[in-house]
């Protein structure tokens, strides 16, 4: 056979094995080894690890407890107890050192996505204690008489 | 050592290797020592009254821009009049609330409501996930327990887990640019907390769970109460499971 036509098979056979080479290089050792193998674990391995270093914003009121003892057993005591610290309060992140201080939410909103009354009978929103937003000091920030820490006792 | 001493203890090492590995795992895991855990989600519909506290906590948590119609979990208000018509909504999810009587800015006199409930709702991490099949790079896969995580960076973006899904639980992600999903918050169960929605939620309505864990409140309810899951007849065998699950609920 003449050269001129085993040179385009060799330029061929050279562009699959840089292929194959650039493969072994791009592809990580850690791809599709999972346990069930190419049907539901056909991905980097790694990559669960990355997930699970992702950034947790959320500390729970225990870790709110150490810190805020008084206010803590203050809202402890009151219906309001169900609800994190942080729902109201904001996400503590590295709170103390990053925020220093945390952001309240004061809105009138916020308070009227529990309080304010929807006739569902079939769901418990209909048994918390709600108001009619139009009807009830409508453009004040429920905080400026309410007490959410003790909604109960403070009431004006 | 001799050929013949090399061949006999080499024969040895090799059986008892490959008979522990047999063996190993099937009594520890019929001992009960090893139990693969299988992550659960349990939503409780009588108990959602739709404050949507779990929306804002799951963009906080997981970074999802929060002006921006997009959520990784929602709540969906469904509001069914006497006459018989149905109306659904979600407005931003339920990220805010829902403080007005408006489904779907339809005010409804309250004599006219035959029912209304709230249905929270999230990514299913199916036992059968359609969004795993049909990604042709890997970036969306199964963790051994149970859950479906997506690979940023070897998400293409091309779309077919966002079409595949038959829950419409998948978004791309504005500022990635890549397919998006619940993960149970993968980052926080895997260090014993819980999610950011379920510890939101002040009415217990959301909870996590271990199916594979007997002694486990959420597994003993499953197995126990009855449940149901969303688009049984797609056979995609949901890890999501509702109580007081209603046919209306699409």
């Amino acid at each position: 056979m003449k050269s001129h036509l085993l040179r385009p098979l060799y330029v061929v056979v050279a562009l699959v094995a840089i292929i194959f080479i650039a493969r072994v290089i791009v592809v990580p050792s850690d791809f599709g080894v999972g346990e069930k193998g190419y049907m539901y674990g056909w991905h980097r391995k790694a990559n669960e690890d990355e997930w699970k270093a992702f950034k947790v914003k959320f500390k729970n009121r225990d870790f709110c407890k150490d810190c805020h003892v008084s206010e803590y057993d203050s809202v402890m005591k009151s219906p309001h107890s169900i609800i994190n610290c942080e729902n109201c309060h904001g996400p503590a992140y590295e709170h103390p050192e990053e925020p220093p201080k945390l952001i309240i939410n004061k809105e009138r909103e916020h308070c009227l996505r529990c309080h304010s009354r929807l006739p569902y009978k079939q769901t418990e929103r209909a048994d918390i204690k709600g108001i009619i937003p139009d009807n009830h000091n409508p453009d004040i920030e429920c905080v400026s008489c309410h007490n959410p820490h003790s909604p109960k006792g403070d009431a004006l | 050592m001799s050929r013949r001493d090399f061949l006999k203890t080499g024969l040895m090492v090799g059986a008892g290797l490959g008979l522990s590995s047999i063996l190993g795992k099937d009594i520890l895991s019929s001992a009960g020592i090893i139990t693969p855990k299988r992550w659960v989600f349990l939503v409780d519909t009588f108990k959602c009254v739709g404050c949507g506290l779990c929306v804002r906590a799951c963009k906080l948590e997981n970074e999802i821009p929060y002006d921006v119609p997009v959520t990784r979990t929602w709540v969906e208000r469904y509001v069914v009049k006497k006459d018989g018509t149905v109306l659904a909504d979600s407005p931003y999810g339920g990220r805010d609330g829902y403080l007005i009587n408006n489904p779907q800015g339809i005010v409804v006199p309250q004599e006219d409501i035959a029912k209304a409930f709230f249905v929270p709702k999230l990514c299913n991490q199916c036992t059968n996930p359609p969004c795993v099949q049909v990604c042709p790079v890997g970036a969306t896969y199964q963790t051994n327990d149970g859950v479906v995580l997506v690979d940023r960076k070897w998400c293409i973006g091309c779309g077919y887990c966002i079409m595949a899904c038959p829950y419409g639980v998948r978004f791309f992600h504005p500022v990635h640019k890549v397919a998006e999903k619940c993960n149970f918050c993968y980052h926080r169960i895997t260090k014993g907390m819980k999610p950011a929605c379920e510890d939101a939620c002040p009415f217990g309505a959301r909870h996590i769970g271990d199916i594979n864990d007997p002694a486990h409140p959420v597994a003993d309810i499953i197995k126990t109460q009855r449940v149901s899951v969303l688009k049984d007849e797609f056979g995609t065998k949901p890890s999501v499971y509702y109580l007081g699950y209603d046919s209306l609920i699409r």
